[in-house]
């Protein structure tokens, strides 16, 4: 493959935010995590967030979607034509509130089937109560089929239609991250965190992982926020992309901009052994 | 200086040599020594159970007898590690060891995925439940009086019981340890609209009447229990309900005003229908009772196989194996928790209420702690989260020590259950018939994925 074929033909987006942080300072101890940190999500377009490894990435997506919660900023989601806080809200109300994630290091539910992962996430807001599953009631029944059917669509969306009765665990790792991303997806989000979904995966199925990204950016309308680690992969999908350094912003603008900004070789260079800097690393 | 010393590549094979080291288990931690080892304490235990008994005067006795007469300790010994040497050497076939290996990779089709393979079973397993129930129901007219009331008093009750225990333990993967509280709440509720209280209620209700608000009763009280306390992390929620259910046993036994104190509650009728056409009454032979509790179970199992293969079901399933996870995908992990136990608790009501007015009197003594850890014991063995696994490991546990009764002194009779939980934790972890999930579970936890172990939290706690 070539990198011209990867890099980004269109940029489809408006300019108002969906999602915006302001002085976001999250403390463990004595540890700064996170150092008044500014992020701005526009709607319909792909962020990535870039930067060596510690430098707050995931706690950032933690604070964005109620695992921490920072001690100072803000972060609000404009949603449906409404302004909501999302700080100190729960992780499972964030979520409600269209705001969907997936994990660094994968977190499916194991023992249970690629279907039955999605399906968990695709119920969550069916108003079906124990009370009338007990008793089969019809909008039970209608609510079952309903899921059923629109994780069907959603395993079918990400390539693995043919995988829906596997145990999540024995899945291969690039499968692991798609079924992770049918789950986010199948909550509805209007946001989508992914951390690291390349990770671990194989360049054809980097690849395909690009095309999903931006599938899921232009045809299902989702905003994307992204972490990852191979420029590649961020250069051809993402529209913007911030860099994080020990917890601050150190550097925002287009891919071709960050790249050659001197405080973003710097932060790569200075950084352990095991970070390249970014646009030649290759995994 | 070692670098200069050595050549690099030298090193490195030192470095994988260690790390091989590291990685090999001694060999006393493997799993085949281990689990002689716990047979060897349970080989002491079933020479303690089989030898004489202690007297208050002196309480070595019982064990400077049954350990040093040279022949008790060394047979159950010898006998026990016969058993382990059976399993571990004895070959399993090779054919039998592929078929569990594909047993538990594949997962059943759903039935629209597979449908030849749904025709074939259906009616086979509906042949079976027909023949199990009627096996069942007939049963009663076959044995004794005194099998009759040790099948309602102990096995029916707890059965009922350990079905509503298997939601919050088993499904929810909630550890509570103070279930019978709620049993005691459902049978003191069911005393007091029965008029059977020093304190009257406002009417005096039939039995049927009051159970279903024994039931309500007993599930306010699992939400108003569990509201604060089930943002609690796994051991802290074994404490609290500890302590709930010290509290109701204390209320029992001291509120003399409201419970009858440790004289408890006598003459609560017996239930009875009269609805014109229908005339029945329950009264002191065992069987009606059966066939009412039966029959309740058989409700109660219909409405909680629904459940466990529903939003509900999986949602709990989620929590278990990931509450993060879980919460990042929208699921309310409090309310489901909260759920479980109310719905846990409610059951835990029923069976107080039949009980109750079954045996006529209750005292706090039919609610001692003991009975909580009972029926945490029924539902692991049987197997945790597997409705049909909890419902006959119960059956047969409680039914074991009445057994044990015209066979050995009845103070042993205890022991002897330690010693075949001891047996079966260490052969049979999942329990007599494992629920399908949690197998997979167990299978994951031991090739260190997953979280088997429900009664902690995901690995990593809060940090994603
Ligand atoms: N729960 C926590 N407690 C203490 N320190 C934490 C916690 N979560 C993250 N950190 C620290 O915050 C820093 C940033 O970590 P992380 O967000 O995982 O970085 P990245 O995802 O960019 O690699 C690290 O130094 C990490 O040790
Ligand atoms: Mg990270």
């Amino acid at each position: 493959m070539s990198t011209t074929s990867m890099t980004k033909e269109t940029t489809p987006q408006t300019t108002d935010a969906v999602v915006t942080a302001r002085g976001l300072t999250l403390r463990f101890g004595g540890l700064v995590c996170l150092n008044d940190v500014d992020l701005t999500l526009n709607r319909g377009e792909i962020l990535a967030v870039i930067g060596p490894n510690g430098a707050g990435k995931t706690s950032l997506f933690n604070s964005l979607t109620g695992v921490y919660v920072p001690q100072e900023g803000r972060i609000t989601l404009s949603a449906d034509g409404g302004e909501q806080n999302l700080l100190g809200r729960k992780p499972h109300v964030v979520n409600r509130l269209g705001v969907a994630r997936t994990f660094q290091n994968i977190r499916l539910f194991g023992a249970l089937t690629a279907l039955e992962n999605v399906k968990i996430a695709a119920e969550t807001r069916q108003k079906s109560g124990p009370v009338g599953i007990m008793l089969g009631m019809p909008w039970a029944r209608r609510n079952e089929r309903a899921s059923d059917r629109r994780s069907h669509e959603l395993l079918d969306f990400v390539g693995m239609a043919d995988k829906l009765n596997e145990l999540a665990a024995s899945l291969s790792y690039g499968d692991q991250r798609r079924l992770e991303i049918a789950r986010a997806l199948a909550t509805d989000p209007q946001v989508l965190l992914l951390d690291e979904p390349a990770a671990g995966t194989n360049p054809t199925e980097k690849l395909e992982l690009a095309e999903l990204i931006k599938h899921i950016n232009r045809e299902l309308g989702i905003s994307v926020l992204l972490i990852e680690h191979d420029m590649r992969l961020v250069m051809s999908v993402a529209d913007r992309v911030t860099v994080l350094n020990f917890g601050k912003v150190i550097a925002s603008g287009t891919p071709a901009e960050v790249q050659h900004n001197p405080a973003v070789v710097e932060a790569y260079l200075g950084a352990s052994d095991e970070e390249a800097v970014p646009g030649e690393e290759d995994k | 200086m070692s670098t200069i010393t050595r050549p690099e590549a030298d090193e490195r094979d030192m470095v994988v040599m260690d790390l091989a080291k590291l990685r090999r288990v001694p060999w006393y931690r493997q799993p085949r020594w281990t689990r002689l080892f716990g047979m060897v304490l349970a080989a002491a235990l079933l020479a303690l159970a089989t030898g004489p008994n202690a007297s208050t005067d002196d309480i070595f006795f019982s064990v400077n007898e049954s350990m040093t007469d040279g022949v008790r300790l060394p047979v159950c010994i010898a006998l026990m590690v016969a058993f382990w040497a059976f399993f571990e050497f004895v070959p399993k076939a090779p054919v039998e060891r592929a078929k569990a290996t594909a047993r538990a990779n594949t997962v059943d089709m759903p039935a629209w995925q597979n449908t030849k393979k749904a025709f074939d079973k259906t009616p086979v397993k509906l042949g079976a439940l027909a023949v199990v129930v009627v096996v069942l129901a007939v049963l009663p007219l076959f044995i004794s009086t005194r099998w009759n009331q040790v099948l309602v008093g102990n096995v029916a009750v707890y059965v009922l019981l350990a079905i509503g225990l298997n939601v919050v333990v088993g499904w929810a993967g909630l550890l509570d340890l103070g279930f019978i509280a709620f049993f005691a709440i459902g049978a003191y509720s069911t005393a007091f609209w029965t008029g059977s209280l020093p304190t009257k209620p406002p009417v005096e209700l039939n039995p049927f009447l009051a159970m279903p608000i024994a039931v309500v009763t007993c599930l306010i009280a699992g939400v108003l229990l569990g509201a604060p306390t089930l943002r609690l992390r796994g051991d802290y929620l074994a404490i609290v309900t500890l302590g709930f259910h010290e509290i109701v046993y204390l209320i029992a036994n001291n509120a003399n005003g409201f419970s009858g104190g440790s004289g408890g509650a006598t003459n609560i009728p017996h239930p009875s229908v009269h609805l014109g056409f229908l005339d029945y009454e329950w009264e002191l032979d065992p069987k009606p009772y059966w066939w009412l509790i039966m029959g309740m179970a058989a409700v109660v199992v219909f409405l909680f196989i629904r459940l466990e293969h529903s939003r509900v079901g999986r949602a709990w399933t989620a929590i278990r194996e990931d509450e993060i996870a879980a919460a990042a995908n929208g699921v309310n992990t409090v309310k489901y928790k909260l759920m479980a136990f109310a719905i846990g608790a409610s059951t835990s009501g029923l069976a107080g209420g039949v009980y109750a007015s079954k045996t006529g009197f209750i005292s706090p003594e039919s609610f001692k702690l003991m009975f909580s850890v009972l029926v945490l014991a029924y539902v692991i063995f049987g197997g945790m989260g597997s409705i049909w696994g909890v419902m006959v490991g119960t059956a047969l546990l409680a039914w074991l020590p009445e057994y044990l009764k015209d066979w050995v002194d009845e103070n042993d009779r205890i022991t002897y259950l330690g010693a075949l939980l001891v047996i079966m934790m260490i052969y049979r972890p999942q329990g007599l018939i494992p629920s399908r999930r949690r197998k997979r579970e167990l299978t994951l936890a031991k090739e260190g994925i997953g979280d088997a172990d429900a009664m902690t939290e995901p690995a990593g706690g809060r940090i994603a």
